[in-house]
């Protein structure tokens, strides 16, 4: 019972991390209709922020806590602005094109993002200083869920409600949704699509930035490549939750990384991989629209 | 056009007979590896080093009184190309042959000498399967099969860990597949440990907290991973977080600074196998110094593997005091040599007995050899 307990939590954990990532390809998703496979890169690059902001807290003497957060909020804040600049100038242009065209624009912004930090850092695995402290009340229960864990999944839960509340309470929530549901109705409603459409991008890019801090402090390294599996991953989870569903990617993501953990546990990790891809072929099979996803109707 | 093949062919045909002109009396070292294409940095240190061996050897009045004449040919690491090389080379009268460079090349060029009877000798080519089939009796290498490292693993932990259970991860790839393929097979032949966890784990992958927990419900003493240092890293950092004690053993490819690193304090204490720290072997310090001189840069990857092979060969060959395949291939199993990896002789099987490799602890960030 106690090691299907430690797989659960190190399910959730895992699966929760791929939620916070799968949400920026959902939400993107939902609007544009575009897959932004920048999208874990934007993980990358916040991760590598936290790791050269940590590296300048800790010269200054901060310690403790105190360095996660300050690194976490320089993430968010460089993350978002690059999820921004990367909207303005590899998709905006691109609107009313054919939908192949943001399509292939997104992977060579991914290329591109990665060689860039493969040239402007190193090629070489980094490590992470481990900036979540082992917390005393948790030594008990050390070996079961550790502390990193405990706070990645508090860290998931609060964002995702926050996320929540924003969409449903907010007038700009209500924006948002509204451009999802039909941008060229919106538009005549007076609301500034472009803008909204550039939120999306911020919001998607600021919550890859806290999985990308989360995911480095847990396990202590980063690289220029992290990003490639982990968008992977993350989009596979939002395809399974249902691509453009923010619940489902949620969904998904939960689904994904508890099938991984327990694949690895009872079978072989051998087979973790085949069990994550098969169990997405499964859902698409008798689902195709996902999970949660709803089966747009395509007018011809 | 007609023109220029007569004049090629003409220069051709006095190429040859200069060739020939020359062959009587000198003693023919064919040199064969990757010197073009992406994986000649792994074939051009060695065949530098036997040019270095050669001038030093023809200075001081050759083997056996006559002068060492070298024939160089490229395989570019393939093994298509490296039948034609090793019938080029055996046509040209090659009298032992130092390479190939790739495992794959040697393999398919080996059948080739075999039939010519031509003592080959490669210091890179770290298959198994080339000296334990004993296929080719005359094979040689001055470098340790892949499987050293795993029985020097599995040794370590039987006799100096005394460990009974053991869980045994790969990263997927041929280098820690093959690795861990042969440590499993060595645990279970030695009959005193049990082998409770064979798998492979997804390289890059996320977390590896699962696989984790899999070792320790099956309460293994020790793991012996096959991979490289990323992955190795974030292994133990993970079983450092789980409060795991299970001793950690693994490979060369994880013997690295940049293990050291990442991991950090969760380094402490883990086992890997490198090769022999040859920095108190007199004849390697004089090689690389040679190579200094000559070049002024740091040799590559192979050369001293490739220096010693040169000198093994030729001083087979003085001490045979002929270039007959049977008189050269005893001498190489019979009489030691001193070259830059060590004082060597080869087995029966071609294997070169005392090279190879040692395991190493990381204690307080660095790691230092187990005597």
């Amino acid at each position: 019972m106690e090691y299907f307990i430690e797989l659960f939590l190190s399910g959730l954990t895992r699966g929760s991390i791929y939620a916070l990532i799968a949400l920026g390809y959902t939400m993107v998703y939902g609007i544009i209709q575009l897959i932004n496979f920048a999208h874990g890169e934007i993980y990358m690059i916040g991760a590598f922020v936290a790791l050269i902001v940590a590296g300048v807290c800790t010269i200054y003497g901060f310690a403790g806590v105190s360095v996660l957060i300050i690194a976490a909020i320089a993430a968010v804040i460089y993350a978002s602005a690059y999820g921004y600049t990367l909207e303005k100038i590899a998709y905006r242009p691109l609107r009313g094109a054919p939908r192949l065209s943001p399509l292939i624009s997104a992977i060579g912004m991914s290329i591109f993002l990665q060689n860039y930090v493969l040239l402007a850092q190193t090629s070489d695995f980094l490590p992470f200083p481990r900036l979540i402290p082992d917390f005393e009340f948790m030594e008990p229960v050390a070996h079961i869920i550790g502390s990193p864990e405990l706070v990645i999944l508090v860290t998931t839960v609060v964002t995702m409600i926050l996320l929540t509340l924003l969409i449903k309470k907010t007038k700009v929530g209500k924006a948002m949704r509204a451009t999802q549901q039909d941008m060229s109705m919106a538009r005549l409603v007076g609301i500034n699509v472009d803008r909204i459409i550039s939120l999306t991008f911020v919001i998607g890019s600021a919550l890859a930035a806290i999985g990308g801090v989360l995911v480095a402090s847990y396990i202590g390294q980063v690289n220029f490549y992290i990003g490639f599996l982990a968008g992977v991953k993350a989009f596979t989870a939002a395809v399974l939750g249902g691509i453009g569903s923010i619940p489902g990617a949620v969904l998904g993501g939960l689904v994904l990384g508890l099938t991984e953990s327990f694949a690895a546990g009872y079978v072989s990790s051998d087979y973790e991989d085949v069990f994550a891809f098969g169990l997405l072929v499964l859902i698409l099979i008798l689902r195709p629209a996902g999970i949660l996803g709803k089966a747009r109707k395509q007018k011809v | 056009m007609k023109k220029f093949t007569v004049l090629l062919s003409s220069m051709a045909l006095f190429l040859s007979l200069a060739a020939n002109g020359f062959a009587a009396d000198t003693i023919k070292l064919g040199v064969a590896g990757p010197h073009s294409g992406d994986l000649a940095p792994y074939g051009i240190p060695a065949m530098k080093a036997a040019q270095l061996v050669v001038k030093k050897i023809n200075a001081a009045g050759g083997v056996l009184g006559k002068q060492v004449e070298l024939l160089i040919q490229d395989d570019q690491c393939k093994p298509e190309i490296a039948t034609n090389t090793a019938t080029k080379l055996v046509t040209d009268g090659a009298d032992v042959v130092l390479g190939h460079i790739c495992s794959g090349a040697t393999k398919a060029a080996l059948g080739i000498y075999n039939d010519a009877r031509i003592p080959v000798m490669s210091p890179s080519a770290t298959n198994p399967g080339l000296t334990q089939t004993g296929d080719y009796p005359n094979f040689f290498r001055t470098i340790a099969s892949d499987d050293m490292q795993a029985q020097l693993a599995v040794d370590f932990a039987i006799n100096n860990l005394k460990v009974k259970k053991v869980a045994v991860l790969h990263d997927k790839g041929d280098y820690g597949k093959g690795f861990a393929e042969f440590a499993k097979k060595y645990l279970d032949e030695s009959g005193k440990v049990e082998v409770v966890l064979f798998e492979g784990i997804t390289p890059g992958a996320m977390d590896y907290s699962s696989i984790v927990q899999k070792v320790r419900r099956e309460k293994a003493e020790a793991l012996i991973f096959g991979g490289y240092h990323p992955e190795a890293s974030k292994l133990v950092s993970q079983m450092a977080r789980k409060r795991l004690k299970t001793l950690f053993i693994s490979d060369d490819g994880v013997k690295d600074a940049s293990f050291l690193k990442v991991a950090g304090a969760a380094a402490d204490g883990a086992y890997v196998t490198g090769p022999l720290d040859l920095s108190k072997v007199p004849l390697n310090a004089a090689a690389i110094a040679e190579f200094k001189a000559e070049y002024g840069a740091d040799p590559g990857a192979f050369f001293q593997e490739g220096y010693s092979a040169a000198l093994a060969l030729l001083n087979a060959i003085e001490q045979a005091g002929s270039t007959d395949y049977d008189a050269v291939t005893n001498a190489l199993r019979t009489k030691y040599v001193e070259t830059p990896v060590g004082n060597v002789k080869f087995d029966s099987k071609g294997d070169a007995e005392g090279v190879g490799f040692a395991m190493y602890k990381v204690e307080n960030g660095a790691f230092a050899e187990v005597k």
